[in-house]
């Protein structure tokens, strides 16, 4: 095994995090709206292909990407009209959209599969990326990189210190009090479903033009949707908590490609179910957070209760309700 | 969720057959324009699923192992969507079920008497879906833990369960790779009819399958009860009815079944563990549940077509060079389309009883 190069290392879980980033934003800013779009696993395949397939038939990145963004965001239309205007479960065509946009992604990009197209290049920044340690980390990498680490400030910053992130969340936990206030939680809704769908397909296009560069069968973007999932569970609906849950993940994974050395008779793949038992491990403790046993053992101290801080993420109230105004 | 009475109206039977009608028709056409953007001719395609599957006696027998799984998997579905859960854990509930009836075979290769062996690797197989399903239902009635996500994370975690086996402790002498475990000998494997090519236990178990199901849920009181706590948990629950009680008593079913189902993935179709032991059957086992409107006559027809197309699309990389997917697309789309009648009748109805009378 060669020595750590740790700012090596770093730069690869900062890249590696990239499309979980876009797909775990995406799905927090929709969840908190109070709507489950649970077929970003599918969606994220589907979009990948879409993204290589346009790539190298147009030979424009740009065109692949929109073309990314405009299929995940068709996706999340579907979970969204089925749900508000034809009143189905949520969880029931999210779920059956996974499957299908999944098998879709495999039947249509089928000739595209092992070949070799375009790929995003990669474009440091001119005077950060010289900053020692942080510069190699955060600043060499390529556009779509630096739009995952934007996008988290940015959806921070929308979600709790702007009027329309109000809006939003106010929609997700109360969506009944939000129409007595003249806001229309279905339109929002399905235009913020759209919003996260988009991301949810920028993330599918930079794994197949950055990160995982091509397509196959399997592409190695599989399970990343159900991941994003979790993490939006793991941070509490919360985009920077969720982001950090992300960079755990990616950390975790490039160890992983480290620890092959040690362990060669573990498969890389039993690394990448972590984040899972993590997953019902952290939901569990939020359960408990709020049971009053606990808080009264929290007590006065500082640390218990900043412990409990930590895992007191609560669900959007409205979440996976579907609700009618009409 | 819609639970739907059964369908001994007759009235109501013809409406069913006219929804279904039309998602056929609303999907044939969306199939047909995603072969064209493929390049791939339509008809050609369809044909060679029908033969691919229906087409002889031996393409036949591989419809029926894939469709007892996946039966047995939806008639556990019934008793959880019966209850409101939404058991997504039953991937990995096959899964379990496939590796408890490994551990149970593998300990029957030195204890010979392969007859028992196999009898026990049954109860094995069951007790593992059920052990996997009951965690998620504790989960769920303890935790604080949606199932969906308890169920999700459940699977993940059962499938690195499989892989380290497969990679560790009972990986293949020399060589541990992603085909799996050794095979086990003959003696283990679950008997077939010489001339049809079908077993016996399996179709043994879809039947006990059927009638357990429909006595339980049609004809017995845990029916009811399941149903009356899936309308109104609050509502049951003044009634003295313990709904996390009812909650693990599905989960219990639904777990057993699926692990019936991973028992005969191994016993009878591919005699070992390997990655894949679950072919996504609990998943497709949802799918079927949703299509069949929760009816329990409905299951296991649902269930039939959906393996006639996943064996016939089998064909479709040998004869035309495209992905065998196509019957995934083709089954997703089925259920949105169903889906999509369904919502549109509910919506005419409701503007009817809303329209002012003359």
């Amino acid at each position: 095994m060669n020595e750590l190069n740790l700012t090596v290392l770093f730069a690869g879980v900062v890249a590696g995090a990239a499309p979980i980033i876009l797909a775990t934003m995406g799905e927090t800013i929709t969840e908190r709206a109070g709507l489950i779009n649970l077929s970003l696993d599918g969606s994220i395949l589907l979009s990948a292909m879409t993204a290589f397939a346009v790539a190298y038939e147009t030979n424009s990145l740009l065109l692949g990407f929109l073309a990314a963004a405009l299929v995940g965001a068709l996706t999340a239309a579907t979970v969204a009209v089925f749900s508000i205007y034809l009143n189905q479960s949520q969880v029931a065509v999210g779920f059956v959209l996974t499957l299908m946009t999944r098998d879709l992604a495999y039947f249509l990009g089928n000739p595209y599969a092992r070949i070799h197209g375009p790929q995003v290049a990669s474009l440091p920044i001119p005077l950060l990326s010289r900053v020692p340690v942080l510069g190699p980390v955060l600043f060499t990498h390529n556009l779509s990189v630096y739009l995952s680490l934007m996008l988290i400030g940015l959806s921070w910053w929308y979600l709790y210190r702007t009027p329309l992130g109000l809006q939003l969340r106010s929609v997700g936990e109360h969506p009944q009090a939000a129409f007595a206030r003249g806001i229309a939680p279905q339109r929002l809704q399905l235009f913020y479903a759209v919003c996260g769908g988009m991301l949810v397909g920028l993330a599918g296009a930079t794994f197949s033009l950055s990160t995982k560069q091509g397509w196959g069968r399997p592409q190695g973007a599989e399970g990343t949707g159900w991941i994003a999932l979790a993490l939006v569970i793991f941070g509490g609906w919360d985009p920077v908590k969720a982001a950090l849950g992300a960079y755990l993940f990616s950390f975790l994974q490039v160890l992983g490609i480290y620890f092959q050395g040690w362990l060669p008779s573990i498969p890389a793949q039993v690394f990448q179910v972590a984040p899972f038992p993590l997953m019902i491990f952290t939901l569990v403790l939020m359960h408990l957070a709020q049971k009053e046993s606990i808080l009264r053992w929290a007590g006065d101290s500082g640390f218990k209760k900043s412990l409990l801080r930590l895992f007191s993420g609560v669900a959007p109230a409205a979440l996976g309700k579907s609700h009618r105004t009409d | 969720m819609q639970h739907r009475g059964p369908y001994n109206n007759p009235k109501k039977l013809i409406q069913f057959l006219r929804d279904l009608a039309f998602a056929l028709i609303i999907v044939f056409v969306f199939t047909t324009v995603i072969l064209l953007l493929a390049k791939a001719p339509p008809l050609s395609a369809y044909f060679h699923i029908l033969k691919g599957s229906l087409g002889s006696w031996s393409k036949f027998s591989h419809v029926v192992k894939a469709w007892i799984p996946l039966t047995l998997c939806a008639y556990g579905l019934l008793f959880t969507f019966r209850i409101g859960l939404w058991n997504i854990g039953v991937e990995g509930q096959v899964m379990m079920g496939a590796v408890f009836t490994t551990a149970a075979l593998r300990w029957g290769l030195t204890a010979g008497m392969p007859p028992l062996v196999l009898g026990f690797s049954f109860a094995a197989g069951a007790a593992g879906g059920a052990l996997w399903a009951l965690l998620a239902g504790y989960l769920k009635t303890r935790g604080g833990v949606n199932e969906i996500f308890a169920g999700l994370g459940l699977n993940f975690v059962a499938q690195g369960i499989i892989l380290w086996l497969i990679f560790g402790p009972w990986k293949r002498p020399g060589v541990a790779s992603m085909s799996g475990t050794e095979l086990f000998p003959q003696e283990l494997w679950l008997s077939h009819t010489p001339a049809l090519n079908l077993s016996p236990a399996g179709l043994f178990f879809v039947l006990l399958a059927v009638i357990l199901t429909a006595l339980l849920l049609r004809y017995a009181r845990i029916g009811l009860n399941l149903k009356a706590i899936g309308n109104n948990s609050a509502a049951a629950y003044l009634f003295g009815l313990r709904p996390d009680h009812y909650m693990l008593i599905a989960m219990l079913f639904a777990g057993g079944f699926a692990g019936l189902a991973g028992n005969l993935q191994v016993t009878g179709v591919y005699h070992r563990l390997l990655p894949a032991i679950s072919s996504n059957y609990g998943y497709l086992a949802l799918l079927v549940v949703m299509l069949a409107n929760y009816n329990i006559w409905a299951a296991p027809a649902v269930a039939f077509f959906f393996a006639c197309l996943n064996t016939g699309s089998i064909q479709l990389p040998m004869m035309l060079q495209l992905d065998s997917s196509l019957s995934g697309v083709i089954q997703g789309s089925l259920v949105l389309a169903a889906l999509a009648v369904q919502a549109w009748r509910m919506r005419r109805r409701e503007r009817k009883e809303s329209s002012p009378h003359e």
